[in-house]
């Protein structure tokens, strides 16, 4: 329940970060956080040769709104972004999202672009990214790229991240003025991982609803996205048939089954928290 | 080959300490095995049971989840730093008077999740002091009394800042 041994750099700049990742190639991981990886590297599921240890990058630890968006940096800790008024204002999503990962003492070290780059299938932030159309900033060497969520995750912990990047920010859209969002999940114990979760945002214009969508979290390798608005599309906010869009959604996931919930469970909080979120959403729109 | 040590130098309990460990040493290791602060409690090691809770520059933190290398410069508060057996922090008192204790060995986590709570939160609801306590387990299960404890620490705090 130790990690193996490793070398480590602190850098203190982003220029030195990225020479060091770009030296260390694949035997680099960075450190941000440390809330996911440090519990990999206690129990040695993971032995990288070179730790880039990134909380002297005081530089990327900030929160910022950037033309209707919010964008994060690298070392900004969820806490920091949970209570952020401005950021709220702009993406409520955020907010309700952190509420949900893990517990507050947690969330006080834990960075949101590491859990992006982590690239947890059960990660709040990952369905986050992937609901507001958001992307990731990544960087390396002298080369910069932006990576839109829906490239960005490749598989369960698997991003698209290659050796010698370095995820510097994520970029948060805000949704259509009329929208309401929400966060549901059903977990074992209070702060566990869900068993199944998603985001939810209801656009309403004049009472009615124009468009449902959601981002799951636990039911598929990836954040999955789906647009319900077939199911609703034209009714009123108040009294649209939020079960029929479940069960739209429903249909198409395709779980697995692990020890704590079987496929056909899942499927089934699907259906239930989709109706909850859309309804709860829709008010929040309507309101 | 003996591995390459780092110098850490932090300030524990206002007291600046330093030693020499490797980079790998966790925060929770360093404050025990290093410092010979062994009231900080390790149980999990994987951030899952709390009661290596410490406060990093006043927020409460996992010790278990900190490379000791990462947090040199700062500032730490263990339990041994909240308070003594002559002048007790309220929320030690509260977990005396309201038996918020078993074994104890979850003790020192709750203490420090629990104090730093109380100052930004100094009146929860009996709901709010449930969740506040919610990432730390007591597997004696003591929470009907750890959450009176931490009720009642909020009201030991008010009666001491009105003396």
């Amino acid at each position: 329940m130790k990690p193996s041994p490793f070398a480590w750099s602190a850098p203190t700049s982003l220029d030195e970060a990225l020479t060091v990742l770009t030296r260390v190639g694949g035997d680099g991981k960075v450190l941000a956080g440390g809330q996911s990886l440090l519990p990999i590297l206690n129990m040695r599921l993971a032995a990288p040769g070179h730790l880039v240890d990134i909380n002297r990058l005081t530089e990327l630890a900030y929160v910022r709104v950037v033309d209707g968006s919010v964008v994060v940096g690298a070392l900004a800790r969820h806490a920091a972004v949970e209570r952020d008024d401005p950021a709220y204002g702009v993406q409520p999503l955020l907010r309700q999202a952190l509420q949900l990962v893990a517990h507050p003492v947690i969330r006080n070290r834990g960075t949101t672009v590491g859990s992006i780059a982590h690239a947890d299938p059960s990660g709040e932030m990952t369905a986050v990214l992937a609901l507001t159309g958001g992307s990731v900033q990544v960087a390396s060497g002298d080369s910069r790229r932006d990576v839109a969520a829906a490239d960005f995750f490749a598989g369960p912990l698997e991003s698209c991240l290659v050796p010698g990047e370095l995820a510097v920010s994520a970029t948060f859209p805000s949704f259509a003025p009329g929208s309401g969002t929400t966060f549901v999940e059903v977990a074992r114990r209070h702060g566990d991982y869900a068993v199944c979760g998603l985001a939810a945002v209801v656009t309403v214009a004049d009472g009615v609803v124009t468009s449902a969508r959601a981002a799951y979290v636990s039911v598929a390798p990836t954040p999955l996205v789906l647009d319900l608005t077939d199911a609703v599309a034209g009714a009123e906010a108040g009294g649209a048939d939020w079960a029929a869009a479940g069960d739209l959604a429903g249909e198409q996931v395709d779980p697995e089954p692990d020890i704590h919930a079987s496929a056909d469970y899942r499927r089934h909080l699907v259906r239930v928290l989709t109706a909850r979120a859309l309804a709860e959403a829709a008010g929040r729109a309507a309101a | 080959m003996s591995e390459q040590r780092h110098d850490v130098r932090l300030t524990v309990n206002g007291v600046t300490r330093e030693a020499a460990v490797p980079a790998r040493r966790l925060l929770s290791d360093f404050l025990r095995h290093d410092l010979g602060l062994t009231g900080t409690h390790v149980g999990c090691e994987h951030g899952v049971c709390g009661a290596c809770t410490v406060l990093l520059d006043g927020e409460p933190v996992r010790s278990c989840l900190l490379l000791a290398v990462t947090v040199d410069g700062h500032q730490v508060t263990t339990v041994e730093g909240l308070g003594t057996v002559e002048d007790m922090h309220p929320v030690q008192q509260a977990f005396r008077e309201c038996h918020g204790l078993q074994c104890g060995f979850c003790t020192p986590g709750f203490l420090t999740t629990v104090a730093a709570y109380l100052d930004e939160n100094p009146d929860p609801t009996e709901a709010e002091a449930r969740e506040a306590v919610s990432g730390n387990l007591c597997r004696c299960t003591g929470y009907q009394n750890i959450v009176a404890s931490v009720l009642r620490a909020a009201e030991i705090t008010r009666e001491r800042d009105a003396r």
